[in-house]
């Protein structure tokens, strides 16, 4: 099952690696992983969304947080939580038809940030699955490029995660 | 200049350091107060504040390398392992200027790291090693990955190339922290020589406390050239680091309830007992409780081998009865082990029908392979001292009539003689020489091995009854850690018998260690079990490979005497079992010789009992002539 961990992390040079190197040793899935510093510019907050039964999720959350850097791990699961994605998807304007592009973005909030001779820039944020049937209903001729930012997550409600 | 400038101020007499007169004498000089005189114009009383304003700053700027001499002095550090090189130059000068440390120069960095292993093994301090960078840190490597898999407390020091090199493929660089990550319980890499002393505290802090592993902190050599002032924190704080040591008091009841509800109960208990130091609480709980116990490898000497309640080590080489007792309990009380492939076999069939309850003081070790009942995450003597408490303050209705069954039960298993060999022959049998020594030294020998057959004979056979005694790689099976672990030992214990149980393949993965052992007098008995092969490879060849025995002979061995006496030491080979007891003792009268002990020994003979990898813990081989059905 698909989980999104939010973690806490000390904002060293080192601690991406451990815990990317962590994930790659005991051969953890990572589906995405998003890292920047947080209002205390010591603090990194990192949001890593991963899949396995509930053992090897409970592994994991373990391993991380025996890492020396890591200050907490919340697996957003285990309560109510809003998880967005950035998208930006450049297509191309000679195969695009105007009217699907406009209903495409109107319906998912989007918006069109760059047009050039032949290409538009589409820029969407929502959660991951959703951005997944985004990129379907593109025809997908008109796609020349996909950037996804990954997925980053917070509690809903009053729930803080904080060191 | 005199070493300190002795003034009568108006609060007695106060010492100043050097530094400290020249630095006024400099101010003196800009006031152009250049004559006698004229300095003792100026008030005595400002020359006295401004003395010990200068004092309490503690000004005293020291280069990184002599804080870092400080700074282990100030931990307690005595002894250090390690190899000069370049970038550790700085560091290797302010050793020179300073003799609170011994040092002890190695042959080879993976030397340094397996002695300073075997030496925290047997003493429980952290071992330290001093190594410089590029191929100091990559021999270093796997004498750090020993000591992480059995969690060892170790703080390694590896020089870096200067910091404005670094990621240049400058002369000898390697990227130490990248390299080391998988293998540490965590490194730091020294940016700024006024982080030294609290790295450094920290490094110390996190290899000791919780599951303690070894830490790698690497520095760059122009750190160690850089001035500083000097202060050594006295404690340290990690927000992202504070292990847990109390157990949870509910789980606590919640274990000594089903442990007393038991019928068929089996305590096994592994390293972590002997790490936290509980096997005096140990011995307490299982006495009281009446209960079988058995020790993984890593646990040998936690509960005394020679009681009536320990069965013998369990797993793939374990003896019979306590495999079986495994196998069949319904209630295990898993101690500071982590079930390891080579205790529980195939883990579909491990411990069928038992109810789990495990201490950890490690979360990620609990559940991690077999799914526990009641997990108590904690430190292992803290929560054996609190379920003893509770055991002798209140009335636990333990089911006598059961457990006497039980007991009944392993009585036959014990009957089986799983260990028995053939002892007739005048081949020696390795298991002999292992028990002779046991005798000869009344089991009080510090007990270091290297890895394969002699390993798990040593295991089965030198019945260690105190902890510390036993020191072995047990997780990562590391060929090469009998002699320098040995060393390491003997150094902590300059009076202690220090015997390193080895085979001939194993042995010649370190021998230049040989010549430290001469260099600091570290008169070891090495009993080398001399098969000619790689018996462990030879045995599963044997077994699984159709006696196919690929690359397990060892062609062109040297002349094991000769060898130890081109080192300075004093080699004896024996050949027949009647004179292994006096040459063991022979060698071990020698106290201030280093003895090679070349035992030549049956080539044929096997490690039994033995689970197949991927069997269940009942599915055990004896020796072929008594095959179990």
């Amino acid at each position: 099952m698909r989980h999104i961990l939010s973690l806490l992390v000390e904002n060293e040079a080192g601690a991406l690696s451990r815990i990317s190197g962590l994930f790659s040793a005991r051969a953890f899935n990572i589906e995405s992983l998003t890292v920047a510093p947080t209002e205390d510019e010591s603090l990194s907050r990192m949001t890593i969304v991963t899949t396995g039964s509930e053992q090897i999720i409970e592994q994991i959350t373990k391993q991380v947080n025996k890492l020396v850097d890591v200050i907490k791990v919340v697996d957003l699961n285990e309560r109510a939580y809003i998880e967005r994605e950035l998208l930006l998807i450049k297509l191309d304007a000679d195969k695009v038809e105007n009217k699907k592009l406009e209903s495409i973005v109107s319906e998912y909030k989007g918006s069109i940030i760059d047009e050039s001779e032949n290409t538009f820039m589409v820029e969407i944020i929502n959660t991951g699955e959703v951005l997944d049937n985004v990129i379907e209903n593109f025809d997908q001729s008109w796609i020349l490029e996909v950037v996804r930012s990954g997925v980053s997550g917070i509690a809903l409600g009053a729930s803080v995660i904080n060191k | 200049m005199a070493a300190y400038v002795i003034s009568q101020g108006h609060q007695g007499e106060i010492k100043y350091p050097t530094h400290v007169l020249a630095e006024f004498m400099k101010i003196c000089a800009k006031h152009n107060l250049t004559s006698v005189r004229k300095i003792s114009s100026l008030s005595g009383f400002i020359i006295q504040e401004y003395l010990r304003e200068k004092l309490t700053e503690s000004t005293e700027k020291l280069r990184g390398a002599d804080i870092f001499v400080r700074s282990l002095i100030d931990e307690g550090v005595n002894h250090l392992f390690g190899y000069p090189g370049g970038a550790v130059l700085h560091i290797y000068d302010a050793l020179y200027r300073q003799t609170e440390i011994d040092h002890i120069l190695v042959r080879h960095e993976q030397g340094a790291t397996h002695a300073a292993d075997g030496y925290a093994r047997a003493t429980g301090k952290p071992g330290v090693v001093l190594v410089t960078s590029g191929p100091g840190v990559t021999n270093a490597i796997t004498g750090i990955a020993t000591a992480y898999m059995d969690s060892i407390p170790m703080v390694v020091f590896s020089g870096q190339v200067p910091r404005n090199m670094i990621g240049n493929d400058a002369f000898q660089e390697v990227d130490a922290i990248g390299i080391s990550r998988p293998c540490v319980k965590h490194n730091f890499l020294v940016k700024d020589v006024k982080d030294l002393a609290s790295i450094i505290k920290k490094a110390f802090y996190v290899a000791k406390s919780g599951r303690p592993g070894p830490v790698l902190v690497d520095i760059p050599k122009d750190v160690t050239a850089d001035l500083c002032e000097y202060s050594y924190p006295q404690d340290i704080e990690m927000r992202s680091y504070r292990p847990v040591t109390k157990g949870h008091p509910g789980q606590i009841k919640r274990a000594i309830k089903l442990l007393a509800s038991a019928k068929k109960p089996m305590i096994y208990t592994g390293g972590g007992v002997i790490l936290g130091e509980a096997h005096e609480e140990l011995t307490n709980m299982t006495q009281k409780l009446g209960y079988p116990i058995t020790n993984t490898l890593m646990g040998l000497g936690a509960y005394p081998a020679s009681d009536g309640q320990f069965l013998g080590m369990l797993g793939m080489h374990g003896t019979y009865e306590a495999n079986m007792a495994m196998h069949h309990c319904d209630v295990l009380f898993a101690i500071g082990a982590r079930f390891d492939d080579r205790v529980t076999g195939d883990l579909e069939q491990f411990c069928p029908n038992a109810r789990i309850i495990q201490i950890d003081v490690d979360p990620a070790s609990i559940s991690k392979n077999v799914p526990v009942d009641i997990p108590i995450v904690g430190d292992v003597k803290s929560v054996l001292t609190d379920i003893n408490k509770l055991l002798d303050s209140q009335v636990h209705k333990i089911d006598k009539d059961a457990i006497s069954q039980w007991w009944e039960q392993i009585k036959e298993w014990q009957k089986m003689d799983c260990l028995r060999f053939d002892r007739k022959t005048e081949k020696i049998k390795p298991q002999y020489v292992i028990e002779t020594l046991h005798e000869l030294t009344n089991g009080d020998a510090y007990v270091t091995s290297d890895v394969g057959q002699h390993q798990m004979w040593a295991a089965q056979f030198y019945n260690f009854n105190k902890p510390r005694r036993w020191i072995n790689s047990g997780g990562l099976g590391t060929m090469g850690f009998g002699l320098p672990a040995a060393m390491g030992v003997k150094v902590a214990f300059p009076d202690e018998t220090v015997a390193c149980i080895s085979g001939e393949a194993s042995l010649v993965m370190c021998i230049q260690e040989l010549s430290t052992c001469l260099q600091y007098h570290l008169p070891i008995k090495i009993i080398l079990l001399n098969n000619r092969y790689m018996g462990m490879v030879r045995q599963w060849q044997e077994f699984f490979y159709d006696k196919r025995y690929s690359h397990s002979y060892m062609d062109a061995l040297p002349d094991f005497i000769k060898l130890a006496e081109s080192f300075g030491h004093v080699g004896l080979r024996v050949e027949k079992t009647s004179d292994v007891k006096d040459v063991l003792k022979q060698g071990l009268a020698m106290k201030d010789k280093l003895v090679l002990m070349d035992f030549i020994t049956d080539q044929t003979e096997n490690v039994y009992p033995m689970i197949a990898a991927g069997k269940g813990q009942h599915e055990m081989h004896l020796t072929p002539e008594r095959e179990l059905a």
